[in-house]
């Protein structure tokens, strides 16, 4: 096993506090809060994301938190009723909209984008701040919702209850989710624009990194589904403040009719969260195993087919609504098709490894990780796009599990994944690898102790969104509880150690992995712009072994 | 009876055991595919750790016959069990002709169910076994979802609309019934139980409650004071069609379209009337909305069903 970047106190002591690569790099190009806050910088725009999520995910992992413990007990250790329906609204809006869809493109995606291309910045800078603005603004919108006293409808804002019964503030959490909704269609357009148009010299479609193309896939469906959620969102608050009779049958509307609209935006949406997922494993694994990702244009293309297919699946949502039995049939088997993109992905990761040289680092625990949850919240899906098991798990704590398996046990630990790898290039300082991988682990244990026995509570037949249960059902909670703990402790430790790095880490190399890819070809962290010359691309993707160590391949 | 962790889910119908076998044998298949990429993906990491000395000599890295055996063969797995899925979805959408009909009307926070012989309950719903039972669902509100574990069942209720739900169960015993679309503050105590007994309890415990007289009486009642006759009572050729022998057949709208007379048809009718006109007809029935709720307008039904041949009669 490597021992490279294991915790060596003498060595700490003399890190130094300014690198001569950190003199000279895009993080110490103006020190002020106005070099920051106007900053036209994809790398500085970066950041600001990283600190903003971070800031909505531990909102919304409180309300989380203050979940659990009520289910502790059967009759709801700690919330009221009407308590518990806002902490479970507050918790889904913040995590779907203001953490899981921006985290990984709006940090990574423009962090690495650029660099990975081989551009100095992204084809709309100015855009690019302005989407950080907008994406804030809907934010401020949701605190606000918060502070007033929250929302009690759910995310999925289900009509006729949020447009004309619920009692919250609904229309400020609509706006929240309104404006949010323009900063994700804005970086998308940066995205498709930036990676048609500033590829650099040699950078073919079939050399570009798979993390390019997945975020090529998702900022197609940044552009194409959020506008339909935007208008939706548009028409309940229309409902509700004006009486427009939309969606409330009362008023002439249909009910239906918003699921569809919702869920035409909200399926693809979980794509929006698993695409960037997909396209950090796809580069930790080949940077792990040291070997040339296995079928490439198979992992690349199988991207845009979970964005095409990922559209025709909407009414998966939709089994024991009321729809046509016949319209269920199709979009089951329409379901069951768009997992076969995933999994040959998941199968070619694995070949991958095979006669690889595995550097078992926290980064590559973190993709581990995220390959096994993966699957597991895959194969359930296929469980629920099957009709007849839907209709009895469907609103019940199996697809809760489900959905978490996928974009917590996905996304999120891909998001640490990528934090793990990329780490050292945006900050320039190595963390200590011993608590990453401690971290990884915990991570994992701790989430499988929390979700697994949501499956089973689910098919036991427990209803999701209960503030309080029948007695039966507690044991279950009452681990899924102790797991949060342990998941919560797993999330806290990067945070500390993380930012230790920054000022006690060891300097890192320009390429501490000795990866493939121009971002490794720069100092870390880079300079403001990027590249010294424009970069030529001579190599296919993945060219392992490195001939040099500045070297592309 | 399925039991883990010391949970027990009663099966309460043959469906529920079907559910339970498919959920079964999926789960293997899960098993069988998940497996191997798990204990492979263990095993490499192992075995191949950086700075082992181990063969790493290795063929190019693609192989489309590699990539479409493990693409093919899994999905061709998977659509035999869409195939049995669909069936029973299939099978779950089909009423037997000879279901008895319990009207159920949700609101927030409650469930009311109405027995064909008008005896009304809420949120206990009394069931005999061995005999098909059709609920005709609908809500008040906003969207609510009747949910029976032990059945392996649910369907949401809609305002404005009928959902049907239909079962056998074959257990006596009582089980829970949930709300499980999120509607509102007290969503989670939105339930009961579903009771089901053997027939002759169930014509016992039937006998032992109140009843004004089957939903249909009720109907008739209703049809009176409303007076529903001064236009419906004649044979159709004067203002209004005859409700004769109305119920299942085919009624060809203004424009031509041809509508099948059931349930939906008969509440709409009532309460959103212009929206679908009988064609030959002028369109000037007033709505009944605000002065009749779903309960009345299923009572309606009930009566309007109820009339075969005799106008304004029930027989």
């Amino acid at each position: 096993m490597s021992r490279a970047g294991l915790h060596d106190a003498s060595r700490e002591e003399a890190a130094p506090l300014r690198t001569p690569a950190e003199a000279q790099s895009y993080l110490n190009d103006g020190n002020s809060l106005r070099s920051w806050l106007l900053t036209t910088d994809h790398k500085r725009i970066a950041i600001l994301y990283l600190t903003s999520i971070t800031g909505f995910f531990a909102i919304a992992a409180t309300a989380a938190a203050m979940m659990r413990l009520n289910l502790l007990t059967p009759q709801g250790a700690l919330l009221t009723a009407e308590g518990y329906n806002r902490a479970f609204t507050m918790h889904g809006v913040i995590m779907v909209w203001f953490f899981l869809i921006p985290s990984i493109p709006n940090v990574f995606g423009n962090f690495l984008i650029p660099l990975m291309i081989g551009a100095r910045d992204m084809a709309f800078p100015r855009l690019n701040l302005a989407s950080w603005y907008i994406f804030m603004a809907g934010g401020l919108f949701t605190l606000a919702a918060l502070i007033f006293g929250g929302v009690d409808t759910g995310w999925t804002f289900y009509t006729p209850l949020s447009s004309t019964y619920a009692n919250g503030n609904v229309v400020l959490a609509l706006t929240a989710v309104f404006i949010a909704g323009w900063s994700s269609i804005l970086t998308g357009i940066n995205f498709i624009v930036t990676i048609h148009k500033l590829r650099a010299p040699g950078m073919t479609w079939g050399r570009l990194p798979l993390f390019v193309w997945t975020h090529y896939a998702t900022a197609l469906i940044l552009v194409l589904a959020t506008p339909v959620l935007t208008v939706t969102l548009l028409l309940v608050a229309a409902e509700r403040l004006f009486g427009l009779g939309i969606f409330n049958p009362a008023l002439g509307g249909d009910p239906l009719l918003f699921q569809h609209l919702f869920w035409f935006y909200s399926h693809p949406a979980v794509y929006i969260m698993v695409l960037p997922a997909m396209g950090v494993v796809s580069e930790l694994v080949p940077a792990a195993a040291h070997k040339k990702l296995f079928g490439y244009w198979f992992v690349a293309y199988s991207s845009l087919a979970i964005a095409l297919v990922g559209f025709l699946v909407w009414g998966h949502h939709m089994f024991v609504s009321g729809q046509s039995m016949y319209a269920s049939t199709v979009f089951s088997f329409l379901s069951l098709v768009v997992a076969v993109p995933s999994a040959i992905k998941v199968y070619n990761w694995t070949a991958t490894l095979y006669k690889g040289s595995i550097a078992l680092n926290a980064a590559f625990l973190f993709a581990m990780g995220f390959i096994g949850l993966f699957v597991m919240g895959g194969l359930t899906g296929l469980m629920l796009a099957l009709l007849a098991i839907d209709v009895h798990v469907h609103d019940t704590y199996f697809v809760v599990a489900h959905f978490h398996y996928i974009m917590v046990g996905g996304a999120v630990t891909a998001y640490l994944g990528a934090m793990h790898f990329w780490w050292p290039k945006m900050f320039g300082r190595m963390y200590n690898e011993v608590w990453g991988r401690i971290s990884a682990v915990l991570v994992f244990i701790g989430f499988n102790v929390t979700f697994f026995p949501q499956f089973l509570l689910g098919y036991m037949g427990m209803p999701r969104r209960y503030h309080e249960y029948p007695p039966e059902f507690q044991t279950l909670h009452v681990l899924s509880t102790g797991g949060a703990g342990l998941l919560g402790l797993g999330y806290a430790l990067p945070l500390i150690y993380l930012l230790y790095s920054l000022r006690h880490g060891e300097p890192a190399s320009a390429n501490p992995w000795k990866a493939t890819g121009l971002e490794w070809t720069v100092p870390s962290p880079p300079p403001t712009h990027n590249f010294e010359d424009t970069p030529i691309v001579v190599r296919e993707p993945y060219d392992y072994p490195l001939s040099h160590d500045s070297s592309i391949a | 009876m399925l039991n883990l962790f010391g949970l027990s889910l009663p099966q309460a119908s043959a469906h529920a055991q079907h559910v339970d076998m498919l959920i079964g044998a999926f789960s293997l298949l899960i098993l069988l595919l998940a497996g191997p990429v798990i204990v492979l993906i263990f095993a490499f990491a192992i075995r191949y750790r950086r700075g082992k000395d181990v063969n790493r000599d290795h063929a190019p890295n693609r192989n489309v016959w590699l990539e479409v055996s493990w693409t093919i063969i899994p999905f061709l797995l998977i659509l035999g069990f869409f195939v049995v899925s669909a069936k029973m979805f299939f099978f779950i959408h089909e009423p037997p002709a000879d279901a008895m009909p319990i009207s159920v009307v949700a609101k927030q926070w409650m469930w009311k169910f109405q027995h064909p012989q008008g005896q009304s309950e809420i949120n206990t719903l009394h069931v005999p076994i061995g005999q098909p039972v059709k609920l005709t669902m609908t809500s008040q509100d906003v969207i609510h979802s009747l949910y029976v574990p032990a059945l392996r069942l649910k369907q949401d209720v809609l305002p404005g609309r009928y959902t049907e739900l239909w079962f056998t169960a074959t257990r006596p015993g009582t089980y829970h019934l949930f709300c499980s679309q999120f509607c509102g503050l007290d969503h989670a105590t939105m339930g009961g139980s579903v009771v089901a007994m053997v027939p002759g309890a169930y014509a016992r415990w039937l006998s032992t409650q109140a009843s004004a007289g089957s939903l249909a009486t009720a109907g008739a009642t209703l049809y009176r004071k409303l007076g529903c006759g001064a236009c419906h009572a004649g044979d159709g050729t004067t203002r209004a069609p005859s409700l004769n022998g109305l119920y299942g057949s085919k009624v060809t709208l203004e424009g031509g379209r041809q509508i099948v007379a059931d349930d939906q048809y008969l509440r709409d009718a009532i309460l959103d009337p212009n929206a679908q006109v009988t064609a030959g007809y002028k369109p000037i029935m007033p709505t009944y909305r605000g002065l009749i709720g779903e309960e009345e307008a299923m009572q309606l039904a009930a009566y309007i069903r109820a009339m075969k041949t005799v106008p304004g009669e029930y027989p």
